[in-house]
């Protein structure tokens, strides 16, 4: 793995930078926040060494997966491997030999960016009409939505399927999509995000200015949603996407979404585990991309999350 | 908004004629109508939604439960409550909630105390702080099933690398798709994977909050740094830890995928060593083609994770109270 020396690097010129900075200026900056030690000192290589060895871990479980992935099926009787061998492209072929890989790419694409958005819109909604609208029973309603966000919806897997059956959607992408459109842990978001977010003088000022409601909301409150309606749309995107256990019952084999598909190529090549593990990266390098590209906003989503909730 | 400005601004100019007077009555009923029912309007998709794909489902669980159901023929006789006395005397089951449990246990105690660690780590005054923690996050957007895949590759009892590691060191491979304990070691090991990063930034948020004054009296106090961290970070962690078992709580007696990919079969293994109660609910109800019986043991599991959850909640409130009386 190569992003030890890589870190090493940037942290050697960070430092590199930071001193030339302290050199400068004669005095470290005063008055900021301060670190847990109550100093402002920068830890030492020992914790550093120790976020490399957590940041090893969880990204040798997918390094693994490629080097395998490269080899064929015979790599692991001959010993561990330490390089990646020439054989990903030919595996990668036989995953989409084996299983409709850009059928299930193109499902999972569509059920998460639908569900993503249905549940982005209806928690700002629902959100809206919580943090700043009066109306009888907001208390209670809002209470019921907090109690529902610990019900495990997934145990009514029996009468949903029963459902689905008679409407003649097993097998569709409808019968994930439907069931996935509206969540309690969004409208709760929203709601906590909105309380403070927007202010009640900006909502009457477009009132008093006579803007119906969908108006008030139209201009109002969804601009001032955007950054925590993001996160949602991150969130639902990234579940929605990872999520087996009703597609893998509802999906037919011919249909499925990129983890059901994982699930049958295990199936079928149980023996050739090159191949199933290139199948593994092939499904992951989507959702890397989306991480790369969107992980700094998951990352303050998640810690914004915690502090509210 | 430019139409009702125009209105206004004429209005007085124009001696009122009926018809503009009806007209501005009109428009005021009609705003109080849009304050009356818009908020119930906008709710409304939420808890429509919500009722039909997640609270009916799951109170007609109970209904599906006390009937002959089958997958194939349909609703059958009501049968009152022998599907229950069936599951609960399946050996199948209890096994089926001893390995739930076991996995359960196996996952959410490391979890949090890595997480925890992890969390404290990352407090420090560190450089490229964004770049640790995206890296810590990376395992979130791995599929649980690809995760399954990969660790069930590094677990494999031949040839795997765990084992190869263990007989590297010295030690006996371990066989870890036969042993019913250490099938729930791999496949707690996989829950870890994807939530230990998760949940060290949920703590890490929580940590941030804590007033920084607070450790500045410690000091003075004359704590160390560890000290400080068992006396006044992990105290003052409590809801946030209470939060995490919560949701891991719930999440995690549902576990399916990972424990689902562990063998090609998808049983749970030759014994039903890691066969979890999900997974039991999905042979009864897809592999044996009986709903009455899937929606017995969905409906217990339900019971069961309501009953610890309210456990939960009082155990809680019971600590926040003491906490306030102090």
């Amino acid at each position: 793995m190569s992003s030890i020396p890589m870190i090493q690097q940037t942290a050697g010129k960070a430092a590199a930078r930071a001193a030339a900075k302290k050199a400068g200026s004669g005095k470290p900056p005063q008055r900021r926040r301060r670190a847990p030690g109550g100093t402002m000192r920068r830890p030492g290589f020992l914790t550093y060494g120790f976020l490399g060895a957590v940041l090893l871990g969880s990204l040798f479980p997918l390094w693994w997966s490629f080097l395998v992935g490269s080899h064929d099926s015979t790599v692991l009787s001959r010993g561990v491997p330490l390089l990646p061998g020439g054989n990903f492209l030919a595996n990668a072929a036989q995953v989409l030999d084996s299983i409709p890989f850009w059928k299930a790419l193109a499902n999972s694409l569509i059920v998460s960016t639908v569900t993503a958005f249905a549940v982005v819109l209806f928690s700002t909604l629902a959100g809206f009409a919580f943090a700043k609208l009066r109306f009888k029973g907001s208390r209670w309603l809002l209470v019921f939505v907090i109690a529902t966000m610990a019900v495990p919806t997934q145990l009514g897997v029996v009468p949903l399927f029963i459902v689905m059956a008679k409407l003649g959607w097993t097998g569709s992408l409808w019968a994930v999509i439907i069931p996935g459109l509206v969540t309690a842990f969004g409208v709760f978001w929203m709601t906590q995000y909105l309380k403070d977010a927007l202010p009640d003088e900006l909502i009457e000022a477009v009132r008093v200015d006579g803007a119906s409601m969908i108006r008030a909301f139209w201009h109002v409150g969804l601009p001032a949603a955007r950054p925590a309606a993001a996160m949602l749309a991150l969130f639902t995107f990234v579940a929605t996407w990872t999520n087996f256990f009703w597609p893998f019952i509802v999906l037919d084999p011919s249909n499925p979404t990129l983890p059901v598909a994982l699930q049958l190529l295990q199936a079928a090549h149980f023996v050739d585990y090159s191949v199933v593990l290139a199948g593994a990266v092939l499904s992951t390098i989507p959702l890397l991309v989306v991480f790369i590209v969107a992980g700094r906003q998951l990352v303050s989503g998640i810690m914004q999350g915690a502090v509210k909730g | 908004m430019a139409v009702t400005d125009r209105v206004r601004q004429r209005a007085p100019e124009n001696p009122p004629d009926s018809k503009s007077v009806k007209r501005i009555a009109l428009s005021h009923k009609v705003s109080r109508w849009d304050v009356k029912f818009s908020p119930y309007l906008y709710i409304s998709p939420f808890f429509l939604l919500f009722a039909v794909t997640g609270l009916f489902p799951l109170g007609y669980t109970a209904w599906v439960s006390l009937h002959n159901w089958n997958l194939i023929g349909g609703q059958g006789d009501f049968s009152g409550l022998e599907n229950y006395a069936f599951v609960l005397s399946q050996p199948f089951f209890w096994n089926a909630l001893g390995n739930t449990f076991s996995i359960f246990v196996l996952s959410s105690v490391p979890q949090i105390i890595l997480a925890i660690t992890i969390a404290a780590v990352l407090d420090a005054n560190l450089r490229a702080k964004t770049f640790w923690r995206m890296g810590v996050l990376v395992p979130f957007v791995v599929a649980p099933v690809a995760v399954g895949l990969i660790f069930n590759n590094l677990f494999a009892d031949q040839f795997g690398l765990i084992n190869e590691g263990l007989t590297a060191l010295g030690l006996d491979p371990v066989r870890w798709h036969s042993d019913s304990t250490v099938s729930h070691v791999a496949i707690a090991t996989m829950v870890n994977f994807r939530w230990v990063g998760y949940n060290a930034l949920i703590f890490l948020a929580a940590m941030q909050a804590i007033p920084r004054d607070v450790y500045e009296a410690a000091t003075i106090d004359g704590a160390g740094r560890l000290r400080q961290f068992f006396s006044v970070t992990v105290p003052m962690l409590r809801p946030t830890v209470i939060f995490v078992v919560i949701t891991s709580t719930i999440g995690g007696l549902q576990i399916f995928d990972e424990a689902r990919v562990f063998d090609q079969y998808g049983l749970g293994g030759a014994d039903r060593q890691w066969q979890t109660l999900t997974m039991y609910i999905w042979e009864l109800g897809w592999g044996q083609r009986n709903f009455g019986r899937a929606s017995a043991v969905a409906w217990l599991l339900f019971l069961l994770i309501v009953l610890i959850a309210l456990l939960n909640f009082f155990i809680t409130r019971r600590i926040a109270n003491q906490g306030g009386r102090k």
